[in-house]
């Protein structure tokens, strides 16, 4: 960080440098801020002239990354859960092989073996298998949990990265946070795009982790439509396929599905110089549960009016049970990090602007 | 002769990059021999981020005009007229297209950097800094078909009258030791690194230098080519040369060594006597006699000592200042005759008037009645911590180099003329910079007639 403040240089790249030159001394709070306003594009990695093989040996990515990674664990809430993300894979993948097992194991304990394996179709088909009212409750409760565990986390976050430089807090900074994530304006190697597996800048991840994003986006509004549909207009899925339900979890789930297998691609493409090689099991579990809720998704659109629909919507539940319940213990915190950061350089922005 | 270029360029910086694509860009087959690992790749270039170009408007990224007129102007002053003004014309006038020119090669700006306001309206800052022009240059380079060899040095030039032939390497580049050209673009930096070398001119003195660059900076092309009769142009004894901090490596360090707080401070020697008036002109313009002065002090060592109370007024640098309560204990540290360091500053204090602070300009806070005088920015030592930065002679560039005409080709000693070599960047800055510096014009020299060397020497080629 001397080196960076001394420097300067990639001051132009991204948020990262001239947050850093707002301050003289780090806190581990600041240290924080910068970790998770980091996106890690590696554009610093590749300009900067004191990375290694030179004996100063900076580098900011793959620094950014560990603090980064180690911030998760430092505000989970709550904390007896903070080691859930030094074994992230491990847990992961226990709790997601616990949820598909458990529903299949309470649809074959509370059904019949002839509606499990039956084929059902209409509305209310789900349903047969599991009451409409127990379903969403379950949801609606893991849902809500993950919600509380992730306030209670970023709570923590906001606090301890202190007041902004400047004071200033207002709505357009949390809508300047907006545009940035939402465009990821700063996973852009300072304009050439991302740093992967050599010097050759591409804008690969990019587009993989947009199709991801807006695949989870586009799914969570076909879930949200759908619980409309119920309450509101007394309409049961399965909806027919032209039906914006289905539409929306159509789209978002091939996106859900082409993404992360795109950023898994481009992670074991890409120098290890630049990560943090002790969150690949992190990175890669989250990878997985989305790609698995995509896939079990798809698939069970497509062969919903089959036998197979019970056991395939067991273990898509299952994936979306587990997703929801890992949501605050893996990699899905670093988006919320990464917001609530922007939304801080934002306002430190404005702030020295106003100023 | 299947290894036969039309264009050898010799040399890995701004300077052979801009002529190598701009000799690819001509038609000609090009070749460029860089004798550093890939990663030191560039010599000074690495370390740069900056480049002096004139322009009659403000653009994105530059506040103001900068006419070709003040941009001369500037340099006859740094110079102090040790210049060659046609080609220095030559150059600040092409130096006016190169703000575009760069930027069709990859390279992209950005507004000046914090801290460095001062050059906002004069200088262009490359985002991400000299290795990230250097990356967009190679690419550029390597899209457009130009070969590329690291670790390529070479040990000797073939040159028969003028004439270049072929350059001998130590390690064989596809199965040839020998590769030969239609025309060669030499760009292969100054002499800095060859400690041994400046020793010529410097005497031991030289063992204390600091080199800010990579070690790769030896001058070796410069001495066969001067050894093959090529005309000498530039006094061997000047250079870039700024303060740096003691405590540096002794090569590459690069930009975060330096130290510009010398005018909030005074500077001592290792017998505790200031030396020379440090309010003498802003930052950064006389920031880089810096390295000259520290050079000339026994023993290539000096001090700067400043108060607590401006600790915030310049940037961080990599090092801390040591620190000490008082000032014997800050002597105590520096290894300095402790009654000799309270003697200096107390008669600093003593001597500093009345006056209004400002360091954007030449202020009034002067000093009165002591020798050197501190001629604007002078305000007591007195509250504690007193804190001190140990700096040494930190060579950045030398400005021996090979006379060059307004085309880039080099002159025969015996004047005429040589058939086919060029040269770009610091192997012939000494031909506009005889003595002196402005921040940028390293970068303008080796873009201007990296340019135009590549373009002549294509053009050479294909005749």
């Amino acid at each position: 960080m001397t080196v960076c403040n001394s420097c300067r240089y990639c001051e132009g790249l991204c948020a990262v440098f001239p947050a850093m030159e707002m301050r003289r001394a780090f806190s581990d709070g600041d240290l924080n801020y910068l970790a998770n306003l980091c996106h890690g594009c590696g554009a610093c990695y590749v300009d900067c002239q004191f990375s290694p093989p030179h004996e100063f040996n900076v580098n900011v990515p793959q620094t950014l990354a560990i603090v980064r990674a180690e911030s998760y664990a430092a505000y989970a809430w709550p904390q007896a859960l903070s080691g859930a993300f030094a074994r992230n894979g491990l847990v992961i993948s226990i709790v997601a092989a616990l949820s598909m097992a458990a529903f299949i194991l309470g649809f074959a304990a509370l059904n019949d073996r002839s509606v499990l394996f039956g084929v059902h179709t209409g509305p209310g088909a789900f349903y047969r298998l599991m009451p409409h009212n127990a379903m969403a409750a379950l949801f609606s409760a893991a849902f809500l949990y993950a919600i509380l565990a992730l306030v209670m986390s970023v709570r923590a976050f906001w606090r301890d990265i202190g007041p902004p430089i400047g004071g200033r807090a207002d709505g357009g900074s949390i809508f300047q946070a907006m545009r940035d994530a939402g465009e990821l304006r700063y996973l852009h190697g300072g304009g050439v795009g991302c740093y992967n597996e050599d010097d050759k800048p591409t804008d690969r991840r990019k587009l993989f982790h947009h199709l991801t994003f807006y695949g989870f986006l586009l799914c969570f509004a076909a879930t949200s439509v759908a619980t409309l549909y119920h309450y509101l207009l007394g309409r049961e899925a399965p909806y027919p396929w032209w039906d914006l339900p289905v539409v929306l979890g159509t789209l978002g789930g091939v996106g859900l599905i082409v993404g992360p297998v795109g950023l898994f691609a481009a992670k074991m493409r890409r120098d290890p110089a630049l990560l943090d090689e002790q969150r690949y099991g992190m990175d890669v579990g989250f990878i997985a549960m989305l790609f698995l809720t995509g896939f079990t998704g798809m698939l069970l659109l497509i062969l919903r009016e089959t036998a197979v629909m019970g056991p395939l919507l067991a273990l898509h539940l299952g994936a979306v049970f587990a997703l929801f319940m890992t949501m605050p213990y893996g990699k899905f915190v670093h988006g919320i990090y990464r917001f609530a950061s922007l939304v801080r350089y934002a306002q430190e922005r404005r702030s020295e602007a106003g100023s | 002769m299947s290894s036969k270029y039309d264009v050898l360029v010799i040399g890995g910086g701004n300077a052979a990059l801009c002529a190598a694509i701009s000799a690819r860009r001509g038609g000609a087959s090009v070749l460029v021999l860089e004798g550093a690992p890939k990663f030191y790749r560039g010599g000074n270039t690495r370390h740069t981020r900056n480049m002096r170009c004139a322009h009659d408007e403000a653009t994105e990224i530059l506040t103001g005009p900068y006419t070709e007129e003040e941009f001369w102007e500037d340099l006859l002053r740094v110079t102090g007229g040790q210049t060659d003004e046609v080609l220095a014309r030559h150059m600040i006038r092409e130096s006016k297209d190169i703000l575009n020119w760069i930027v069709e090669q990859g390279v992209r700006w950005q507004p000046s950097l914090g801290g460095t306001l001062s050059l906002g309206r004069t200088n262009s800052f490359f985002l991400g800094g000299g290795r990230a022009m250097l990356n967009a240059l190679y690419l550029t380079a390597e899209k457009l078909g130009v070969e590329v060899e690291y670790d390529a040095e070479v040990t000797d030039l073939v040159i028969e009258d003028g004439m270049f032939l072929a350059a001998r390497l130590k390690r064989p580049i596809k199965g040839e030791n020998e590769i030969r050209a239609t025309s060669l673009v030499a760009a292969a930096g100054g002499f800095e690194a060859n400690i041994e070398w400046l020793k010529q001119y410097w005497g031991e003195a030289a063992d204390n230098f600091l080199i800010r660059g990579t070690p790769y900076n030896r001058g070796s092309i410069l001495k066969m080519l001067l050894a093959g009769g090529v005309q000498e142009v530039g006094d061997p004894t000047q250079c870039h040369a700024v303060a740096i901090d003691a405590r540096a490596p002794k090569f590459d360090g690069g930009i975060i060594t330096r130290h510009d707080s010398v005018v909030f401070g005074i500077v001592v020697n290792k017998n505790a006597k200031r030396f020379y008036d440090e309010g003498e002109d802003i930052w950064p313009k006389r920031y880089a006699i810096w390295g000259r002065l520290v050079a000339a002090q026994p023993d290539q060592i000096a001090y700067i000592i400043f108060d607590s109370t401006v600790v915030t007024s310049f940037m961080p640098t990599l090092f801390q200042p040591i620190a000490g309560q008082t000032v014997a204990e800050l002597a105590g540290k520096l290894e300095l005759d402790p009654a000799a360091l309270e003697k200096t500053i107390t008669e600093f204090n003593a001597a500093v008037q009345p006056g209004t602070f400002d360091h954007t300009i030449l202020d009034d806070c002067r000093t009165e009645g002591i020798t050197p005088q501190k001629t604007h920015w002078a305000r007591r030592i007195e509250t504690p911590p007193y804190l001190a930065y140990p700096v040494r002679p930190g060579i950045t560039f030398t400005y021996l180099g090979t006379r060059v005409t307004r085309e880039a080709r080099m002159l025969m000693a015996d004047g005429k003329l040589s058939a086919n070599m060029f040269a770009a960047g610091e192997i012939m800055a000494g031909n506009v910079l005889g003595k002196g510096y402005a921040a940028g014009m390293g970068m303008t020299i080796g873009s201007v007639f990296g340019r135009i060397a590549g373009r002549e020497a294509a053009k050479h080629a294909r005749n």
